[in-house]
């Protein structure tokens, strides 16, 4: 199995890096300061599969079992 | 109660009247802002977890992996233990190996095979002073291995020795230089160190258990090594699942380690026939991989690192963190619920949280 399989793992689920302007829109509409987010570190193997960037803001894509499918936001920090 | 909610409601075709209906109950059912959700979490976990304890069973000899189960488990996983008491695999196969002899293979060798495994005799021979190692031939043809490599592998890990095959049973010696100075002992010692070589399979893998469960063949593991595993060809990778969640944290990143602590947590609880609401146990998954790492909850965990002093000395070791914050000098603002309700003010929860401001 090579590196990039992981991301299609059932516990997996999608990410995705967010630009400059989407990621100023969402912390807008959430009202947040960047540090104020959930995180997730640089050596985290799905973000080193992604490419994402200490400071990015990934957004998560989660089947709830809830509310069908939701939307996370985690920024990345240094180990 | 599903027969009286027919699915999604934008399937049905529903009145005006009825949609408004279904948006205003809706809105009714969910949390006010304010609302404790941390506190009811755990109250609605906590509760039905200290009956799980009276309705533990004996299970011992009935299934041949036994797992953790019940509290303990359920202790373990929010505790974030770095190694659960049993780890255990549970591998599925792709479409080509989902039968039971490809199951069997794969299970083989994925099993940790130690060379005591694969010997069918071993002895000392005393009159002629060497150790004699009989491999059995059927088990080496299963597991694909020579009895060429056997005498490599033994050749690289132990030193001082000859070696030297027969009709297939292999001898022994003390080398030349060191004859002198040897015991029976000596001899005797080497043949456990020999007998204990890890030879092939994947180390930490103890038992390997195949089961078929609704046409799909299951290898279910004690111990577990998901790297390796993930690597190996004929196993369905996308649902290869280990209950060590700092593995999967390794392995599959954070937000897969939450996926499984709801997983695992939810299965737990299920099996113990207690119906938690499953929002509970969403919120927990959140907090503990909040920071990008696994963390208990507990006092080296979440309510350890809270920010207010007042919060922490009211949960465990109340001196020595009224002590450390007293000589460090700290400042407690007062944000959070414990600290006021010790002081006596209003506490910022519920009706609580909402502030005046007045425009003069």
């Amino acid at each position: 199995m090579s590196e990039k399989d992981i991301l299609s793992h059932e516990l997996v689920s999608e990410h995705k890096i967010l630009t400059k302007n989407e990621s100023q829109k969402i912390l807008s509409q959430l009202n947040v300061k960047p540090d104020r987010l959930p995180k997730m570190r640089d050596t985290d193997p799905v973000v080193e599969i992604i490419g994402a960037k200490v400071g990015d803001i990934v957004e998560i894509t989660r089947d709830s079992p809830t509310a069908g499918k939701t939307k996370y936001y985690r920024v990345v920090i240094p180990e | 109660m599903t027969e009286q909610l027919p699915g999604p409601y934008e399937k049905i075709d529903l009145k005006k009247k009825d949609k408004d209906m279904l948006k205003k109950r809706y809105k009714q059912i969910k949390y006010e802002v304010g609302e404790a959700v941390g506190v009811i979490a755990a109250q609605s976990i906590s509760e039905p977890a200290t009956q799980t304890t009276l309705r533990a069973y004996h299970s011992e000899g009935r299934t041949q992996l036994v797992t953790t189960k019940g509290l303990p488990r359920l202790i373990e996983l929010f505790d974030a233990r770095k190694i659960p008491k049993t780890p255990t695999m549970e591998i599925y196969l792709d479409k080509e190996h989902n039968n039971k002899e490809d199951a069997r293979k794969i299970a083989a060798k994925i099993k940790e095979t130690k060379l005591k495994h694969i010997l069918k005799e071993d002895s000392i021979d005393l009159i002629n002073l060497r150790i004699e190692l009989v491999p059995d031939s059927t088990l080496l043809q299963n597991l694909d291995i020579t009895t060429e490599s056997i005498i490599t592998l033994i050749k690289k890990s132990i030193k001082h020795i000859n070696i030297s095959c027969e009709n297939e049973v292999i001898m022994i010696e003390i080398a030349q230089d060191k004859k002198p100075d040897f015991t029976i002992s000596d001899l005797q010692s080497i043949r456990v160190r020999a007998r204990n070589l890890f030879t092939k399979g994947i180390k930490g893998i103890e038992q390997a258990i195949v089961e078929c469960e609704n046409n799909q063949w299951i290898i279910k593991t004690l111990g577990s090594n998901l790297k390796r595993v993930l690597k190996m060809p004929g196993i369905d990778a996308s649902r290869i699942t280990s209950n060590n969640i700092f593995e999967v944290a390794k392995v599959l990143g954070i937000e897969a380690a939450r996926n499984a602590i709801i997983k695992e947590t939810i299965t737990t609880m299920r099996e113990q026939g207690v119906d938690t609401d499953v929002r509970h146990l969403l919120l927990v998954a959140d907090a503990m991989t909040n920071d990008g790492t696994i963390q208990a909850i507990g006092r080296y965990g979440l309510a350890g690192q809270k920010s207010s002093v007042l919060s922490r000395a009211n949960f465990e070791e109340t001196v020595k963190h009224l002590t450390n914050a007293a000589s460090g000098g700290e400042i407690d603002p007062l944000e959070s619920v414990i600290e006021n309700i010790i002081i006596g003010n209003i506490a910022p929860i519920g009706t609580g949280m909402i502030k005046l401001k007045v425009k003069d």
